[in-house]
């Protein structure tokens, strides 16, 4: 065939002397962050089910427990750390669990893999989803607790510092360890089992509603194999006074371990995800 | 351009103990409608995904393009298009933004509107994908395979569920693509949509190719023997003849003029495929297999 230079029906010219020059992975996957958003904030389930659930529970918990036990503060301050903990790791570890799985199984990567699209392009566009929803759920908490409730917010520059770190690898690991889960499970709906249950056992074990002193130590152990309990604790340090660190597990906030925990997380998941992220179903073969 | 658009010799592929693909070859040339028919599990859709770089191959050599979709890369990958057979899910975005987000998957996309406008889905183009009807779902897919201009447009089952006019209104987009110069691989379960597109057309049967060809002289179709039908006295009367022209004039003769009930009828492509996918007829027409 020679060149072809008919108008728009047909195919691109190519061969030598003609190279294309393929889009960047950077643009694509930012064009990808995009569109993840946006078909995020139309799916009203997952705003409600991903996005907004903290904050509801939260309202509740500040305004029903209030003056209810002694935690030595008020309700709103008490239950904050937690729920920012619970929040990011929904819209990082259960979201990219579920959603993951789910389009691979409804043929949603399958399409990818049949277009130029580097595999890189859509994991920036992952992490710029989950960054953008990391953040707003964080405004989103803050907002409530502050404007709703007048929570208190830390003063001094090294709580925010601490708090900045935590809220960083603990997104980081959770959503690396979504990711993985999503390929582990055979199906959607094994998948969403598989994230949401596990999930809803953490937050109960890992100081999200239940302070930790009131826990059994062997769960505390067993929690503290997963990554919320350390966001839970590093964001309390954060937020909390000085004197509430008696109350942790240790006696005191033991931030070089919660690094060294969610640090642990980031690499484990890392690997994890390099070693069993498939395109296809199991299926597909 | 040079080269076939795509050169198979002797592909395999196995699943456990079951082989799917037991040594196919054939070639597709640059700028024809190829087509492959088959009954469900015959091995059509493997060999195409297989083509396609979205599954291994156990032997055999394939070029596609020119490059083995087992390894090839980006730029291969920006001068293919896939319609895929099941509905895949595109995120929800309005019809034209989702066009317009995988043309930039490409180095040299169509404009994402005319792309809208040309799969008649400009009505459209504000819409969710939730929104459209089962026919212009699949406009869709169609939409975001060619948007990338591909110089090869994998079409797998695309009119699967269409009504009789959305069949026709998309035969004539994809002769539109053909016209263009592109290179078209059609899977389908529908025999006229085969005999209408089809430069040439692959039945493949049980992993193998029973018959490659022109859809008007496949399995020996064209040049195969005819009934002549006619009525004597109430009664149908048929024979069976490589001569139908001779059969006609003799009637005609002995009737004096027209003949009662006059039929002459050749195979049509259902009735010769039917009888290639057939256990015993798939077997002898791979002895005749024109590859």
């Amino acid at each position: 065939m020679s060149t072809d230079t008919a108008p728009a029906p047909g195919p691109a010219p190519s061969g030598p002397g003609h190279a294309r020059r393929l889009p960047g992975a950077l643009r694509i996957g930012l064009s990808r962050g995009r569109v993840e958003i946006r078909s995020f904030s139309r799916e009203w389930e997952s705003l409600v089910f991903t996005f907004s659930l903290p904050a509801l529970i939260l309202v509740l918990f500040a305004s029903v427990f209030d003056g209810m036990f002694d935690m030595g503060m008020p309700a709103v301050d008490h239950y904050l750390p937690g729920m920012i903990a619970m929040g990011l790791m929904s819209v990082s570890f259960q979201l990219l669990g579920t959603g993951i799985a789910g389009e691979r199984e409804n043929g949603g990567l399958r399409r990818l893999r049949g277009t130029p699209m580097p595999p890189s392009a859509y994991f920036i566009g992952k992490t710029v989803l989950v960054a953008f929803l990391s953040f707003g759920q964080t405004v989103l908490l803050l907002g409530v607790a502050v404007l709703g409730f007048g929570a208190r917010l830390p003063s001094d520059a090294g709580s925010w510092a601490t708090l900045a770190w935590v809220l960083l690898l603990g997104t980081v690991s959770c959503a690396l360890l979504g990711i993985a889960v999503s390929s582990l499970a055979r199906s959607a709906q094994a998948a969403s089992a598989v994230v949401v249950v596990p999930f809803l056992v953490l937050q109960f074990t890992s100081g999200v509603f239940v302070p930790v002193v009131a826990l059994p130590d062997w769960v505390v152990d067993a929690a503290g194999l997963f990554p919320l309990l350390w966001m839970a604790q590093g964001i309390r340090a954060g937020f909390f006074p000085e004197e509430m660190a008696a109350l942790e597990p240790g006696g005191s906030w033991d931030l070089p371990q919660v690094a060294l925990a969610l640090g642990t997380w980031c690499v484990v998941g890392l690997v994890l995800t390099l070693v069993t992220f498939r395109w296809k179903t199991r299926r597909d073969g | 351009m040079s080269g076939e658009a795509i050169e198979v010799r002797g592909l395999t592929k196995r699943y456990g103990d079951d082989t799917a693909v037991a040594g196919v070859d054939l070639t597709v040339h640059r700028g024809e409608v190829f087509s492959f028919l088959g009954p469900n599990g015959a091995g059509k859709s493997t060999t195409v995904e297989i083509l396609e770089g979205f599954r291994r191959r156990d032997g055999g050599s394939v070029r596609v393009l020119g490059e083995d979709p087992g390894t090839a890369g980006r730029v291969w990958r920006s001068r293919i298009g896939v319609v895929w057979q099941q509905e895949t899910q595109v995120p929800a975005l309005p019809v034209r933004d989702l066009v317009r987000h995988f043309a930039g998957y490409y180095p040299e996309s169509h404009d994402p509107d005319e792309v809208v406008e040309r799969v008649g889905l400009a009505e459209k183009a504000k819409a969710l994908p939730s929104s459209l009807s089962g026919g212009q779902r699949r406009r869709l897919d169609v939409a975001l395979g060619i948007v990338g201009r591909p110089e090869l447009l994998f079409l797998d089952e695309p009119t699967t569920g269409f009504d009789p006019q959305a069949r026709r209104d998309f035969w004539s987009l994809v002769r539109e693509l053909a016209d263009g110069g592109t290179s078209i691989v059609l899977t389908t379960h529908y025999l006229e949509e085969a005999e209408e597109l089809a430069d040439r057309v692959c039945v493949i049967a049980r992993g193998r190719v029973r018959a490659l060809g022109d859809p008007a002289t496949l399995g020996g179709r064209a040049s195969a023997r005819a009934t002549v039908h006619w009525t004597v006295e109430g009664r149908r009367r048929e024979t069976v003849t490589d001569e139908p022209a001779r059969v006609v004039g003799e009637l005609s003769a002995c009737f004096d003029g027209e003949v009662p009930g006059l039929s002459v009828h050749r195979p049509t492509l259902e009735e010769t495929y039917l009888e290639l996918i057939g256990q015993d007829g798939g077997a002898e027409a791979a002895g005749r297999s024109t590859v």
